[in-house]
């Protein structure tokens, strides 16, 4: 308990938003005008919004939330390359919502072009763009981003920091700075002598750093290499701590039933749960309820008792009604043209294939449901989340609450899993608003897994209709409309009020921004004007086309009589170097020959999304006993590989969560509620379905590239694609549990 | 109702309710959060604990019936003195998000101790149970090798 108080009152303070002593730092030009968060307290220096020396040794301020993918190691190494500081002394925090930590790449996305054809003056531009996001105080870990938003940022921070400290030890021993050096924390003068970090906390409070080039990646020590994470001991011996796993003296435990119909309570009778065992407080929360408890499982029990009416959905109230109305859009006007290349009006001579597709909703299922932790007392509140959003929440919730953003410490902590979900601020309103309701009472959030899927904001279901022509053995021309609700319109309209001009592209991500030469090539988007919340799951977009375009990709490449692997070569070679040599490299991994044995089929697939081209090969066995996926290879090519274990992990990831969706996942509607309540009807690969895997990493990319998503996308179709070399039969629609006896 | 339970050695007496799941006794009450809730159905593992050394889902344990001492993974091993099996989940990196690995860990341990030398059909059959939506599965098996290879050497 006395641990969890004495980091409260650690991010209590760097919370505060006054700009106290540290260094004076005009070098940084990127931040030059956010104010740093970083208060230093006794016998503490913060060097710059990113660093942080104490007595006890270096802290690093890794402003993206840690949902499994690695991201504040990488972050970490990234300044501890510049700054010399030895691995077993850093402490990691994600700190405070700060403008400071603004995302930098998010805006980009807005310049039109698919980003394979990114020169370096467009790809200045997007930077150019990007920056506004400071001015929008945009902070978010998502779209891939990290790396490409800090892969120079943090080592600044970190060479800059070394520069400060070098000069606070010339100052204290009076020896020129040119001939010190730093090494393992410390700086080293010419003599031997070591000078500890945490020795300069005094001296370098008023220093004034120089400008610092970065050093050059040959020398680097510990990026590009698979550095220990810094988050593994804790989370291997149950002390690394979740929203959920919060401690508080006087604590009370909460949950909510919110309306499953996304539309409003009409009436609720707590008659019977207000008496139940545990039950303190039943708390009206306009569009649901919410249960305040002396313990978590007697609040869902309480909560499960409480009569609800429920408004009816505004949306089609079933599966097949959604359904029909995500093909009628399809008949209407186009929304987008993202991808218009030749003219596929004209009459192209050749055979036409045409094929129609359908993918599910999908929910994202984080092993741990939405939780957050809160804390009101009347003039403050304090919030424990795990989310992607932090000065999004910090907003919300000041405003839930009634409470100016300053009086609001919002407090980011691991997530059990994000996928995207966790950009949402839902459930840390609801947890301040709880706590509002009980002011001066900690309370501690959770939902059940029921309410978790339930009340999701899952990926759209897409329709798609596809028409091609083969000359020559070669596509000549691709006319592809792919339909659904936007994730991009509903969000931004949930999230910021309003919805951007400029036509959807994510909504067509993933199969307009191929880098594939097809003389006459249209991908439009159509959009369903249906609201059921949508969000941003595991490559948006991408998750839906990768599987369409691909797939159709496939069949064309049946149909023109090529090998299916070639035919992908033959497109991409003259259109992207960097994509066809991952295809390359997955056609010498899995030694294909593009025959398989009698029982054996493989498939391949291609994806570029989030700046990455991605190819895969998947490998399945008819056991006799049922279909199962023996193996996957995976090659992606990321431009410079920072953390080549974590990156791979990354790649695997990606893929088991596709597959996952690809074999059985599918959220279905009915009286305007989803259907589905626990892992045991929407489940997901286990340890004796999930196939082996063999990860090749390249680095012929021009730009970085993200690495939390762009595997997900392509391992949907190649599974698709090889269970058609297997079966015969083609899977137009997912989850391909439909159509295959698969393994489950 | 008080209920005496033996927790990773330690004496609690408990006064909740006897149909509260034994998940919800050690987070709520005991303050172990290192359990985790996934799913309250027995259908993740991510609540997996030991009770006289063998797995159970502790989200279907209910308090009165708890029969014999209680392992959670803060009794497994603590981050300067941490079980075999622990080393090695850290040794190979096993975790993501991490949130699952509690029950992994404790449910791998379970299996060790049962079957030291576990086959991949042994650890198929015996980990099916712990989800984990990141997928960590390749390295939780390899982590699982190594670690009994680890306690056949030190037998």
């Amino acid at each position: 308990m006395a641990r969890i108080k004495t980091i409260a009152r650690r991010t209590f303070l760097i919370g505060s938003t006054a700009i106290v002593g540290g260094a004076a730092f005009g070098v940084y030009q990127i931040n030059r005008d956010a104010p740093n968060p970083l208060v230093a307290g006794e016998g503490e220096a913060t060097l710059n919004p990113f660093v942080l020396i104490t007595k006890d040794g270096v802290t690093l301020i890794t402003p993206r939330a840690e949902m499994g993918q690695g991201v504040q190691t990488t972050l970490a190494a990234l300044a501890a390359e510049e700054l010399d500081v030895a691995w077993e002394d850093i402490t990691v925090l994600h700190g405070p919502p700060a403008q400071a930590y603004y995302n930098s790449v998010f805006l980009g996305f807005a310049i039109p072009g698919a980003h394979y054809k990114d020169t370096a003056f467009k790809h200045g531009l997007r930077q150019q763009v990007g920056k506004v996001g400071k001015l929008l105080d945009l902070q978010g870990t998502g779209g891939s981003t990290s790396m490409k938003d800090f892969y120079e940022r943090m080592r600044y921070v970190g060479a800059s920091a070394r520069e400060a400290l070098k000069i606070a030890a010339s100052i204290k021993i009076g020896v020129d700075v040119a001939d010190l050096t730093t090494k393992d924390s410390a700086v080293i003068a010419p003599d031997g002598t070591i000078i500890p970090y945490v020795d300069l906390v005094e001296a370098v409070r008023n220093v004034t750093a120089p400008d610092v080039e970065l050093r050059d990646k040959s020398t680097w020590k510990y990026l590009g290499r698979p550095m220990p994470r810094t988050d593994m001991v804790g989370k291997s011996t149950g002390t690394a701590q979740y929203a959920t796993d919060i401690q508080l003296d006087r604590m009370k435990f909460a949950t909510v039933r919110m309306s499953p119909t996304r539309n409003g309570m009409i009436s609720y009778d707590a008659d019977i749960a207000k008496k139940m065992d545990g039950v303190e407080a039943i708390i009206n929360m306009g569009d649901g309820i919410a249960v305040v408890a002396t313990n978590t499982w007697l609040a869902i029990q309480a909560a499960e008792a409480v009569d609800i009416s429920w408004a009816p959905a505004t949306y089609p109230a079933d599966t097949a009604g959604l359904r029909s109305a995500i093909l009628a859009s399809l008949k209407g006007e186009a929304n987008s043209t993202v991808r218009d290349d030749g003219d596929v009006s004209t009459d192209v001579a050749g055979t036409e294939v045409t094929a129609e597709y359908y993918v599910p909703w999908l929910a994202h299922t984080t092993m741990e449901p939405m939780t957050a932790t809160a804390y009101f007392t009347g003039d403050a509140l304090e919030v424990w989340a795990g989310n992607q959003s932090p000065t999004a929440t910090r907003d919300a919730c000041a405003q839930a609450v009634g409470l100016d953003s300053a009086q609001v410490t919002i407090n980011t902590t691991m997530m059990g899993g994000a996928f995207g979900r966790r950009g949402e601020n839902d459930f840390s309103v609801q947890a301040a608003l709880i706590a509002k309701a009980m002011p001066n009472t900690p309370i501690r959030m959770a939902w059940s897994r029921k309410e978790d899927i339930r009340n999701d904001f899952f990926r759209p279901a897409i329709a798609a209709q596809f028409r091609g022509v083969i000359q020559d053995a070669k596509a000549v021309l691709v006319d592809g409309k792919i339909a659904g609700p936007s994730v991009f319109h509903i969000s931004s309209l949930r999230q910021q009020g309003s919805i951007p001009p400029g036509p959807d592209r994510l909504h067509v991500e993933g199969a307009a921004d191929q880098p594939y030469s097809i003389p006459n090539f249209r991908i439009a988007g159509y959009l369903t004007d249906i609201d059921v919340p949508l969000g941003f799951w595991r490559s948006v977009g991408a998750s839906a086309n990768g599987f369409i375009l691909d797939t159709f990709i496939d069949e064309l490449a049946h149909a023109a009589g090529t090998d299916p692997l070639q035919f992908r070569l033959d497109l991409a070679r003259s259109e992207h170097g960097p994509s066809a040599s991952v295809i390359e490299a997955v056609r010498e991994m899995s030694a294909w020959t593009g025959n398989t044995p009698d029982g054996i089929g493989r498939g391949v697939a291609f994806t570029h999304s989030f700046g990455t081209p991605v190819a895969e090969v998947i490998e399945v066995e008819d056991t006799g006993n049922g279909i199962k996926i023996n193996k996957c290879w995976i090659a992606a090519d990321l431009g410079v590989v920072l953390d080549p274990r974590i990156v791979k992990t990354q790649m695997i990831s990606g893929v088991i969560y596709g597959l996952s969706a690809a074999m059985q996942g599918e959220i279905t509607f009915s009286d305007g509620m989803v259907e589905q309540e626990n892992f045991y009807d929407y489940d997901a690969l286990r340890m004796h379905t999930v196939p082996k895997f063999e990860v090749r990493l390249l680095e012929n990319n021009l730009f970085l590239g993200g690495a939390g998503e762009p595997s997900t996308p392509p391992s949907m179709p190649a599974l698709g694609n090889a269970l058609f070399d297997l079966t015969g039969t083609r899977a137009r629609e997912l989850p391909l549990i439909k159509t295959f006896d698969l393994i489950l | 109702m008080s209920k005496r339970l033996l927790i990773n050695g330690s004496v609690h007496d408990v006064d909740l309710p006897d149909n509260v799941p034994l998940l919800w006794v050690l987070r709520d009450e005991v303050g172990l959060t290192g359990t985790k809730f996934g799913c309250g159905a027995g259908a993740c593992g991510a609540c997996t604990v030991h009770i006289d050394g063998e797995a159970v889902r502790s989200c279907q344990i209910t308090l009165v019936d708890v029969w014999g001492e209680v392992t959670t993974i803060e009794g497994l091993g603590t981050p300067t003195n941490m079980a075999i099996i622990q080393q090695a989940w850290v040794d190979h990196q096993v975790a993501q998000c991490g949130y699952c690995q509690s029950g992994q860990i404790m449910n791998a341990s379970a299996l060790l101790h049962e079957t030291p030398q576990a086959t991949d059909q042994d650890i198929d059959d015996a980990m099916k149970g712990n989800l984990c939506r990141c997928g960590t599965y390749p390295r939780i098996r390899a982590a699982i090798k190594d670690a009994a290879q680890r306690i056949s050497e030190k037998v």
